[in-house]
């Protein structure tokens, strides 16, 4: 299943991220996806479910998604259309000569994370520990 | 909680790996091509045959990944080229991790051409960089020829596209002017080769651009 492959990627980034930010905890992430860029949200939901249970980093952080509508040039007479209603051929004057503008994006916009710079009082130690699991 | 703006493509960190592994097998002179298309295509058919017409000419190893089962890997070691069986345990496309893996599994040094032949499908693969020199996708004629219209970001992907099986032409209503015609408008670049690797119609040309490819890389 794609969005398996998908949600791992994400939580590899997260981990990354989280390193080089000094991130301690991670709430809440916002995706943004293109309407054509072949995500199935609910699909990616599931397995965001499923995996952020298994690491420490994202245990029970929520999974927000943007979705881009996609939006199609045409070269001939320079306009815009929706692609999902009209695909390949522009419906203003009929050249297939266009390409997609957006909606093809499938990126990290945002994170919400509790920083160890946040919480003083806890030890430094077993905080590093804890990041250096969800970096994997 | 602090907002952190990233902005960060999610295949960014494949992409990273991918680069990695790329100049890499520049240095260990292995020219990777991700070969890329639907399940029952023909890869193995072609390949079988790309094996056998170059011998002598240039070393060649596959890699297949496949969800399970190694009955590729088998056809293709019978022909004397070295083969390496990758099981991906349910994900639909190789990511450049899981290349580098199969590639290390690779016994001998020495200069030669690698195949990986990506998981049978047109979508999930074209979306992750596998570490790849060039990137090929079969299309075959049962397949139909408006498949660049469903899957536009593989053909837009892909250096070449080999049309395979066009001795079924008579018992198809595919368009071959009209496939290349639509590849060609997601991808200028990308050359087409229909071929027909039963009776080895096209197989020249294929194979021509396959070893110039090879030789312009190597000596780059």
């Amino acid at each position: 299943m794609h969005e398996l492959g998908i949600v791992q990627h994400v939580i590899r980034t997260l981990g990354d991220v989280a390193e080089e930010n000094g991130v301690k905890r991670i709430g809440s992430v916002t995706l943004e996806v293109g309407e054509v860029s072949g995500v199935v949200i609910e699909q990616l939901v599931d397995c965001w479910n499923y995996f952020r249970e298994r690491d420490p980093l994202v245990a029970g952080a929520e999974l927000l998604v943007e979705t881009i509508p996609a939006v199609t040039f045409c070269t001939a007479c320079k306009g815009e259309y929706e692609t999902v209603r009209y695909g390949k051929t522009c419906p203003l004057c009929g050249s297939p000569e266009t390409y997609l503008l957006r909606g093809n994006e499938f990126s990290i916009k945002q994170i919400e994370a509790e920083l160890f710079s946040d919480g003083e009082e806890s030890a430094e130690e077993g905080q590093t520990g804890e990041t250096s699991t969800g970096g994997k | 909680m602090k907002v952190i703006e990233l902005k960060k493509s999610v295949t960014e960190s494949n992409d990273r790996d991918a680069e990695v592994l790329r100049r890499e097998l520049k240095g260990r002179d292995i020219f990777l091509i991700n070969l890329m298309s639907s399940a029952g295509s023909g890869k193995t058919t072609l390949l079988s045959r790309t094996i056998s017409d170059l011998a002598g000419r240039v070393r060649i190893g596959v890699m297949e990944a496949d969800i399970a089962s190694d009955v590729d890997a088998k056809r293709i070691a019978s022909l004397g080229a070295d083969s390496i069986q990758v099981h991906t345990d349910g994900m639909c496309h190789m990511d450049a991790g899981m290349t580098r893996a199969g590639l290390d599994a690779l016994e001998n040094n020495g200069s030669r051409i690698v195949f990986l032949e990506n998981i049978g499908n047109l979508i999930c693969p074209a979306e992750f960089d596998t570490g790849a020199h060039k990137k090929v996708m079969i299309l075959s004629l049962p397949e139909g020829d408006d498949k660049p219209l469903k899957y536009p970001l593989m053909f837009r992907e892909s250096d070449a596209l080999v049309i395979t099986k066009i001795d079924a032409a008579p018992y198809f209503n595919f368009d071959l002017e009209a496939a290349a015609a639509r590849a060609r408008t997601l991808n200028p670049d990308i050359a087409v080769f229909p071929v027909s690797a039963k009776t080895g119609e096209g197989m020249k040309a294929w194979e021509d651009w396959l070893i110039s490819e090879w030789e312009d890389w190597r000596d780059a």
